[in-house]
């Protein structure tokens, strides 16, 4: 029980946090709770006489903003001050667990040594003042403590004053318990039960190969082998499925998902592609002497538990993809899948945290990530469907760059002899496990027990990083990152053709206690892995100085092809490095391929202003300005298209681009998701995504004949053939497309088990879900097209065929949806895309367009309202693309774009396109008037401006 | 015309300081920056240079408050430096963080709290400049460039006072945080220190503009950095 003093820090005036939270607390039902004040705690464990009281207290208020209260502390005693101020005032208190990182509390650390403080210890909290008009049973407060002031993953909460949350002092040393697991002469039902207790998630035939392998070399296997094994084979890391062979209903068998995407890009021989699923990340080529870097990950389970952490940790995680390619990270995006955030609780699974938290959670994370270490978060989407209610999906790209050609470092590493470094953050008990957990299904108990795979992240640590890096090039011969898996994975991998020695003891820890196969598996954020040549290490450690990088020596890599881990003098893991990659038995996947209806129904729509509006007011196509506004999206001054754009800055862009204030050419980038589609037809999913993301970079400028695509897919549980039929169609799609466009994948990866099963025994798996990112060259960062109109008089051209495709239609979705949902069709592609891509990108680097805008989500009509929101005007629009008006102005057929054009240039504009066959005609005209008129129905113009800019129901 | 030499002062956190290096060259001056580890290390850089620029970011993550641990740094390791630098009337300028920073440490008066919205915010916003003895600011013309914070509520008892004592440089036209008297940017008694929340280091090229894809070229920041640039050069 600590000793010591607690400082209380309350604001001057109300906290504006507090605002939020009543508002939060009311969506969760909390109906009683009336006020919610905030204030911050910090438990100082020393000797502090006067003199360190003032110096903390005036480091920790600030006069003209707060005002600080100081309590001695007996841990579990004290007196509640909040609850005798008022009857109706209950005090909830919060602090991190022990062993969940505190970076305030270490920077207070830091700030008593520079102040010359005697400060033992130091931690932090908050505390909330709960204020209602009634009395409230105290299990009520205890329940608005655990569901919304506190994360039980990473928190405690406490009703009243709560113990100082130091980390307990371990008071052994870890090293040396190594447990041996007796796997030779385990039958099958005894190794699927080290399988559960152990929580491995190895497939039966996997344990039956690791039993057999211990039994030829005549020796059970440690505890840091099983778990090293389990997760080098987990399918976070393996991607198992996708290297699967597919056997089909008729007993074919046909080749793995990644072998076809593979095949794919290598067919396209795009010359600028210069590494495509390898390591960490895809590296391509647009200008001479520079590549880019391109990465995108999932973060779902841990979202789904601690949004905040989950999302804060697969940021960093994908920054740390691109530093562990060797290029500078620039720019982040994210696309984010939530549950209704209006759901009613009482329609909350069990042990499911509410869609509103989730959302605020997510975003949070992100928001405080990127803006920390400095990276703007650019590009993006959210999506709001009841499928993601249990299984939120946190997708989060990076793009880096680095000197191509004679200038850049020369990285063939490892070579026998480096050594191998760690640079960065600390290693704890956190995070154990992560990969072999976000490769099983969740369930009720997940939060309890999955407690230790979820953290929360240290930008800052991570900015030291890069800095370290920038610096630091060429100094070592290989670099990889610390994620899933931690120094098992890092080492593992960079050892697979060298193998290494390693000595857990030389690995620097947050605490003791942690035994070998913690340390080893631990998946504690902020780390690099580096091979440096031991001539090296005295000028990696120099610039590492200057950094303020924490660098240690583990090992080295040696060139016997075995992975030997030590603890102290004793062998905790001797593995043969080509057992532990290339070990494991193949996958075969029963697939049942799906049969899509594919009929050309179309919705009965009675009232199409009102169908406009409530297309503009979904959540799913309503502005996203109020998420993108908590991103720093300027950081670099390099953002030249943002995500929001137009005259208020509130109207969506279709793609973005970024371009150094000093370069002539940029890149753009574009994404392209649509679950509804995939639901009623996988491949016309994928396709219809690939031709989005492509349509939303060349409407803003970028060459389609230089642009490469990256793939990620969550998907529910492969091993149901249905379930695994669906991602087949979708990948046979992604590979139909990318030829079709010419335009190679280079990285992607795959989050499948995405389902949880509920207490009530159900299954909720995540609609199939494909997020494509393309990135592509800008040619000319001068000559960039925003969809925003510009001016009245200018004619509105649309290019593209127009079809009754309404199969998981926006427009169905606001209507109530067909009868039977799996009515319509999703929207087909136009085989005449690629070509028309071209010639409008020839248009638009020309000058000759003004605003261009792709159609999607919502169709014609949405389309256009959006281009007018951009630039506050009206339009007239005369020209139907298709005899019947709900086809015309609703459907989602694919390959579309609005153009807007001086009239005068209008025909020779459209005869462009109808001269080489294809399609394009001018429907109407851009209006000072403000009002969106179609003819037969009008929209006034700000009511299309306020159904937009409501946004997504927060 | 000699180019006057700009430190650009960074803590661990900092992630402006590549933008407001540009921004500095852009307007003719020769930048450095260096680390506050390194600088108190070598206070001969700092008596070397002729300007010096606290850069934005998230020194030390916020810890406790905006910029204390960093005005922790500076004043204990260069406070004295820190006070002749000013003295001899070499311009000091600290952006976002480095308002909030300089304003700790006691440079500049007043404080910085959380934004109304109880959120970071990143959004363009137009400054115009008022009457002041600020050396930044001297006839500059309204300039529009991006906020990106979550602590920038500035706070003052009497900002009448500190208007007429010419220390208010620029004031929001659309005040985006609860700032008193739309305060976005003070300066010290003598005119040579400013602090402002908002990033005129990313608006010093009409590119960056987020109307200029409609035609629009105004409010260009880089005047701001001029001005330092000019007064170092008297120095």
């Amino acid at each position: 029980m600590a000793v010591g003093a607690r400082l209380t820090v309350w604001s001057i005036g109300p906290d504006p946090r507090g605002a939020d939270l009543v508002a939060d607390a009311r969506t969760l039902g909390f109906d009683w709770v009336d006020d919610i004040r905030p204030a911050d705690l910090f438990f100082l464990d020393g000797d502090l006489d006067e003199r360190g009281r003032t110096e903390l207290e005036s480091l920790l208020v600030d006069p003209m903003l707060q005002h600080g209260t100081w309590e001695h502390h007996r841990a579990g005693r004290g007196e509640d001050r909040g609850a005798h101020r008022a009857a109706t005032v209950h005090v909830v208190e919060t602090s991190l667990l022990p062993g969940v990182t505190d970076t305030v509390a270490d920077v207070l650390q830091h700030a008593a040594l520079t102040l010359g403080v005697d400060l033992r210890r130091a931690a932090t909290g908050r505390r909330f003042e709960v204020v209602t008009h009634d009395d409230v049973a105290g299990d009520e407060v205890q329940r608005l403590a655990t569901r919304l002031l506190a994360n039980e993953i990473v928190e405690r909460a406490a009703v009243g004053l709560i113990d100082p949350p130091f980390a307990h002092q371990h008071s052994y040393d870890g090293t040396g318990l190594v447990e041996v697991v007796p796997v030779r002469d385990a039958d099958d039902a005894a190794l699927s039960a080290l399988n559960q207790a152990r929580g491995l998630a190895l497939d039966p035939a996997e344990l039956r190969v690791i039993a057999n392998h211990f039994a030829t070399i005549g020796r059970d296997p440690t505890d840091v082998e099983l778990e090293m094994l389990a997760q080098t084979w987990s399918e976070h890391c393996a991607h198992k499925s996708f290297r699967a062979e597919v056997e089909l209903p008729d007993g074919s068998v046909e080749a793995p998902l990644l072998a076809r995407l593979r095949d794919a890009t290598d067919s396209i021989a795009a010359p600028f592609v210069r590494s495509a699923f390898v390591g960490n990340a895809g590296i391509v080529s647009f200008v001479p002497d520079v590549t880019v870097a391109v990465k995108a990950e999932t973060h779902n389970h841990p979202s789904a538990i601690e949004p905040f952490g989950g999302a804060n940790t697969g940021v960093g995680g994908v920054i740390r993809d691109v530093l562990g390619a060797a290029h500078l990270p620039c720019a982040v995006t994210d696309v984010l899948c939530f549950g209704p955030t209006d759901l009613p609780s009482e329609r909350l699974p069990p042990g499911v945290i509410h869609p509103r938290m989730v959302h605020e959670g997510v975003v949070a994370g992100i928001a405080d990530y990127g803006n920390k270490i400095g990276l703007p978060t650019v590009a993006g989407a959210v999506l709001f469907d009841a499928g993601y209610t249990a299984n939120p999906l946190v997708f989060a790209g990076c793009v880096g760059l680095a000197r191509a050609g004679d200038a850049a470092p020369v990285l063939d590493g490892p070579h026998p002899g480096d050594l191998v470094v760690v640079l960065g953050g600390r290693t704890g008990r956190d995070g154990l496990r992560g990969a072999t957990f976000s490769s099983a299904t969740m369930d009720a108990t997940t939060g309890d027990v999955a407690g230790a795979s979820v953290q929360i992240g240290d930008p800052i640590t991570e900015k030291l990083l890069i800095d370290l890096l920038r610096e630091a090039a060429g100094s070592y011969t290989a670099i990889t990152d610390c994620g899933a898996g931690g120094l098992s994975s890092a080492v593992g991998e960079m050892a697979e053709s060298t193998g290494a020695i390693v000595e857990l003891g030389a690995v620097s820890l947050k605490y003791a206690g942690l035994t070998p196969w913690e340390i080893w598996l631990s998946e504690a954020q902020e780390r690099m892995v580096v091979a440096v040549d031991p001539d090296q290490l005295a000028t990696l450690g120099a610039h590492a100085d200057r950094c303020g990088v924490e660098v240690s020596v583990i090992g080295r890599f040696t060139g016997d092809r075995r992975l030997i881990v030590r603890a102290g003098d004793q062998v905790v893991a001797d593995l043969d490095t080509q057992f532990l990659h290339e070990g494991r038995p193949r996958r075969r996947l029963a697939a049942t391929p799906p049969a899509p209806r594919r009929n050309g129904a179309v919705p009965a729509v009675d009232h199409p202003a009102a169908a406009l509006l409530a297309l503009l007011a979904h959540p799913n196509i309503g502005s996203k300005e109020s998420v993108i506004r908590r991103y720093d999206h300027e950081i670099g001054g390099a953002t030249v298209v943002r995500p929001v754009v137009g005259i208020e800055r509130d109207a969506p862009a279709d793609g973005v681009v970024l371009a150094e204030p000093d370069a002539t050419t940029g890149l753009a980038i574009g994404i392209g998701v649509n679950p509804w589609y995939g639901t009623v037809d996988p491949e016309r999913m994928a396709r219809a995504v690939v031709d989005e993301a492509l349509r939303n970079v060349v409407a803003v400028g970028a060459d389609p004949d230089k642009v490469v695509l990256m793939d990620n897919f969550s998907w529910g549980d492969p091993r149901r053939p249905t379930t695994f039929g669906a991602l087949v169609a979708a990948v046979d799609g992604c590979v139909a497309a990318s030829i079709e466009h010419s335009a190679p994948f280079v990285s992607g990866k795959d989050s499948l088990n995405n389902e949880y099963l509920g207490s009530d025994g159900e299954r909720h798996s995540v609609p199939p879900t494909l997020v494509i990112h393309a990135i592509a060259h800008i040619p000319d960062a001068d000559r960039v097209v925003t969809p925003d109109l510009k001016a009245a008089g200018n004619s509105l051209v649309l290019i593209g065929v127009t079809d009754a495709e309404f199969g998981g239609s926006h427009l169905g979705m606001v209507l109530g949806g067909f009868d039977d949902p799996l009515d319509g069709t999703a929207p087909a592609v136009d085989s005449r895309a690629p070509a028309r891509f071209r010639r409008l990108h020839r248009l638009l680097v020309s000058g000759a367009v003004a605003a261009c805008h792709d159609v999607s989500e919502g169709g014609l009509a949405v389309a256009l309202a959006e281009m007018a929101i951009g630039g506050r005007l009206g339009l007239r629009v005369d020209q139907a693309p298709h005899g019947d008006p709900t086809v015309a102005w609703f459907a989602e057929s694919t390959g579309r774009f609005v153009c807007e054009v001086p009239a005068d240039r209008a025909a020779r504009f459209v005869r462009e396109f109808t001269d080489a066959g294809d399609h394009a005609v001018v429907i109407g005209t851009v209006t000072e008037h403000p009002v969106l008129d179609f003819g037969a129905w009008s929209v006034p113009l700000d009511a299309a401006v306020g159904a937009f800019t409501g946004g997504p129901r927060r | 015309m000699n180019a006057p030499r700009a430190l650009v002062v960074a803590a661990p956190g900092t992630n402006r300081d590549r933008d407001v290096a540009f921004a500095l060259e852009q307007a003719g001056a020769t930048t450095e920056v260096v680390r506050l580890g390194r600088l108190a290390a070598e206070p001969h850089l700092l008596r070397g240079a002729s300007m010096l620029v606290v850069a934005g970011g998230f020194s030390h993550a916020d810890a406790f408050g905006a910029g204390r641990m960093f005005a922790l740094g500076l004043t204990s390791a260069l406070g004295d430096e820190l006070a002749e630098f000013v003295g001899t009337g070499r311009p000091v300028l600290g952006i976002c963080n480095g308002f909030q920073t300089l304003v700790r440490a006691g440079l500049l008066p007043g404080a910085l709290g959380h934004n109304q919205s109880g959120s970071f915010q990143c959004e363009w916003v137009t400054l115009d400049p008022t009457p002041s003895r600020c050396i930044w600011t001297d006839g500059l013309e309204p300039i529009d460039c991006p906020i990106a914070h979550g602590e920038g509520r500035y706070v003052h008892q009497d900002p009448t006072a500190l208007a007429a004592a010419g220390q208010v440089a620029l004031r929001y036209r659309e005040n985006p945080n609860g700032s008193v008297a739309d305060i976005a940017g003070v300066c010290d008694p003598s005119g040579v220190v400013l602090g402002l929340m908002p990033h005129p280091e990313n608006h010093v090229v009409v590119r960056q503009h987020p109307l200029w894809s409609r035609g629009t070229h105004r409010g260009l920041a880089l005047g701001v950095f001029e001005r330092g640039v000019r007064h170092a050069r008297g120095c």
